[in-house]
């Protein structure tokens, strides 16, 4: 156990290192901008007060490093500061946003994960039969299409032809849960279709890869049956890349949502992080794309702890 | 032209005459191509003289080269003929682009070597990869010569908002009244040009970079890596957005920050294959003997990592394109009004709400083309895992 407990000790530093890494960046790339940020938002027009009082609002006359510090102190406070576009506090902003975004992620693995396990256990089950075929090009074809192309397909669809769920998500706080369910259904459908390929591959690759070791070829020899071998013995010793998979995929969504809720008009923190940047709206930026890379570094750092504690090596240490 | 090989350039199984008089015909063709030229542009037609005549002595010199047969020679000569007599045909339309031309002319003989040159291998290929062959054959001889195919210019307005399909507007027009066929054709010679520039220039970034780190070890390779643990750790799409507010999306800056977001994906795979053939004997032995560290990656690393790279690359064009097309569905990828497939997506979206499929086709020639290369790919790393065994 105490092999395990250096393990992933160790993983949450780096973890942690990463995260103040990724801040630090994030910081960092508004101070490589050409010229100076007031210069930028202000215009050439600016006089020199102007700029003056535009950089002691902000504390741009500070060093860089106070300024940091001063930033992540603000930041772990949940005080993002202003937005230079609407002058609105971006709290405020991100506030229902954020939740927003993290329902249609939810919601999009719900659906995905059991499905691509599923049906990547069944894959590796039925290998090279005609069920294997079909599933193999369709999901290299589905990795090959882009997201809106998927979303749009799922629209005409589902949304004009059929007519079962709305094209367009019109999400608000006083909706309730299953009429959110509902008007999302068609965003996080495609976010579904989009990760299940790459997860599914995966999972029967990681089993198929087990099946040739000997002590599966055992259980064969023992007269067991192909259902029992893979999940009794194949499976647990697949946990560890199969959680892996999964939970890096979930980044990907957190990534992913950024398109899928545009195409939809999902009022989710994607599409806030977009419109910000085509406004270059800086400060927005900044805090969403800090929301952003911190769910990613910490979904990759629950993979990699996750696949550490789920591996029975480590486990049951001789 | 170039007689520099020992034996007879034009020599082997094939008949001399029949390659020079067709290189002389070809020659004589470009010459008419860019001469027409000279009253509108001097400059432009003297340039391109050079240049064709410049390709003409590197694609000679290459034909004397490798291992020819009669055959070979006659697919490459009607090939070349075939196309000088199309744009003979249609002269109107190809004197009036003379670089498209020249360029379409390039790519016919590309492909028409690397046809002959690889038929061995391509005759026993699967059904899957001849489409993904074609398929890319097809955008590339497309991307070429877009100009001289698409019935209309690239921003030109040419009818009222969303015409429906007609004789005129094979694909109706889009928002603003331009022709939805000729932006299509456009779109992929912009989307398609700027992607495989992008890949391009991942690979020479990482590659190198990967080869030179395995190759060095020690504190460059610690530098290397540790930069591109923290490049990876933002996810690529947000961070490119990031670089992209700051440093505003022209298409340079789209080609670098892309560029540059991927080669820490070919820098990682590099320097895992390279690092496998490094610690091999006949890398010691040669690098014992006193060759340089150029010399090193150039004759013993590189040949011996060539198939995943080239593999990689197929996969890397894929992601670079569908992240190149996503940014411009979202308007901050290639700006308007240059044709592109994404924001063209983006541009007829309120179509799709009716039920109208014409949006569709651009995203439809996104996923065709990377289906293909997918597709083109796995039977390259079939065969270049079948060879080692």
């Amino acid at each position: 156990m105490s092999m395990i407990g250096k393990l992933v000790a160790q993983r949450l530093a780096l973890g942690l290192l990463t995260l103040f890494v990724v801040s630090l960046i994030i910081f960092l790339c508004v101070e490589l901008l050409p010229g100076n940020l007031a210069q930028e938002i202000l215009g050439q027009a600016a006089t020199p007060e102007t700029v003056a009082a535009f950089n002691r609002e902000l504390g741009l006359d500070l060093p860089p490093h106070e300024r940091y510090i001063a930033w992540l102190l603000d930041m772990t406070k949940g005080d993002f500061g202003r937005s230079l576009a609407s002058q609105r506090e971006i709290s405020e902003l991100l506030g229902m946003r954020v939740q927003n975004t993290f329902f249609l992620a939810t919601l999009a693995a719900v659906i995905a994960i059991p499905l691509a396990v599923t049906l990547g256990i069944l894959a590796a089950l039925y290998r090279d039969s005609w069920y294997d075929r079909i599933v193999n090009v369709v999901t290299l074809t589905s990795i090959s299409f882009p997201e809106f192309f998927v979303a749009y397909i799922l629209i005409i669809v589902l949304a004009v032809n059929l007519g079962i769920f709305p094209s367009i998500s019109n999400i608000s706080e006083d909706l309730g849960f299953w009429e959110k369910v509902y008007r999302s259904a068609l965003p996080a459908l495609t976010l579904t279709l989009v990760v299940v390929a790459h997860m599914m591959r995966m999972t029967r690759a990681a089993i198929i890869n087990l099946l040739a070791s000997p002590y599966i070829e055992m259980a064969r020899l023992k007269g067991l049956k192909p259902g029992r071998i893979i999940l009794k013995h194949a499976l647990p010793n697949a946990l560890a890349p199969i959680i892996n998979v999964v939970v890096l995929n979930l980044a990907y969504l957190v990534v992913g949502v950024v398109l899928v809720e545009v195409v939809f008009v999902y009022p989710g923190l994607g599409q806030l992080f977009v419109d910000s940047v085509s406004k270059r709206d800086i400060p927005v930026v900044q805090a969403c794309s800090l929301i952003f890379a911190m769910t990613y570094v910490l979904l990759n750092l629950l993979a990699d702890v996750l696949s550490i504690m789920s591996n029975p090596r480590l486990l049951h240490p001789r | 032209m170039t007689m520099s090989a020992p034996s007879n350039a034009f020599g082997g199984q094939a008949s001399p005459w029949v390659s020079r008089i067709a290189m002389a015909a070809v020659h004589f063709f470009i010459l008419v191509l860019f001469l027409q030229n000279v009253a509108a542009d001097t400059w432009s037609s003297v340039i391109g003289l050079l240049f064709a005549h410049l390709y003409s002595v590197v694609a000679l010199t290459y034909w004397s080269k490798i291992e020819r047969t009669a055959a070979g020679d006659t697919v490459i000569v009607t090939v070349t003929l075939e196309y000088v007599l199309m744009a003979i045909i249609f002269w109107e339309r190809a004197s009036a682009w003379p670089w498209s031309t020249m360029f379409g002319l390039g790519m016919v003989q590309v492909c028409a070597f690397a046809a002959v040159k690889y038929w061995k291998d391509l005759r026993r290929a699967p059904a899957s990869a001849w489409f993904g062959l074609i398929v890319i054959l097809v955008y590339v001889m497309v991307a070429a010569t877009a100009p001289i195919i698409a019935p209309f210019g690239e921003t030109e307005i040419v009818g009222s908002e969303y015409d429906v399909w007609s004789n005129k507007h094979l694909l109706g027009t889009d928002n603003l009244g331009r022709d939805m066929f000729t932006r299509l054709i456009y779109g992929g010679r912009n989307t398609v040009g700027i992607a495989f520039t992008t890949t391009l220039l991942a690979f020479i970034i990482g590659g190198f970079a990967g080869i030179l780190a395995a190759a060095m070890r020690g504190w460059v390779d610690q530098v290397l890596g540790r930069l591109v643990d923290i490049l990876m750790a933002i996810p690529s799409f947000i961070f490119a957005l990031l670089i992209l507010t700051i440093v505003g999306t022209s298409i340079p800056s789209l080609i670098m920050v892309i560029a540059v977001l991927d080669a820490t994906r070919v820098f990682r795979l590099a320097r895992a294959v390279s690092m496998n053939v490094v610690v091999l004997d006949y890398v010691e032995a040669a690098s014992l003997r006193g060759e340089g560290l150029w010399w090193l990656i150039r004759s013993e690393i590189l040949p011996n990592i060539l198939p995943p790279l080239v593999a990689e690359f197929g996969l890397r064009f894929c992601f670079v394109f569908l992240f190149l097309s996503g940014l411009s569905f979202l308007g901050l990828g290639i700006q308007p009004p240059t044709a592109d497939w994404g924001s063209m997506v983006r541009d007829n979206a309120t179509l799709i709400t009716y039920g109208d499929i014409t949006p569709l086709l651009p995203a439809a020639a996104i996923a065709i083309l990377t289906i293909g290369v997918n597709f083109v790919v796995d039977w390259f790393l079939h065969k270049a895992s079948g060879l080692k065994d």
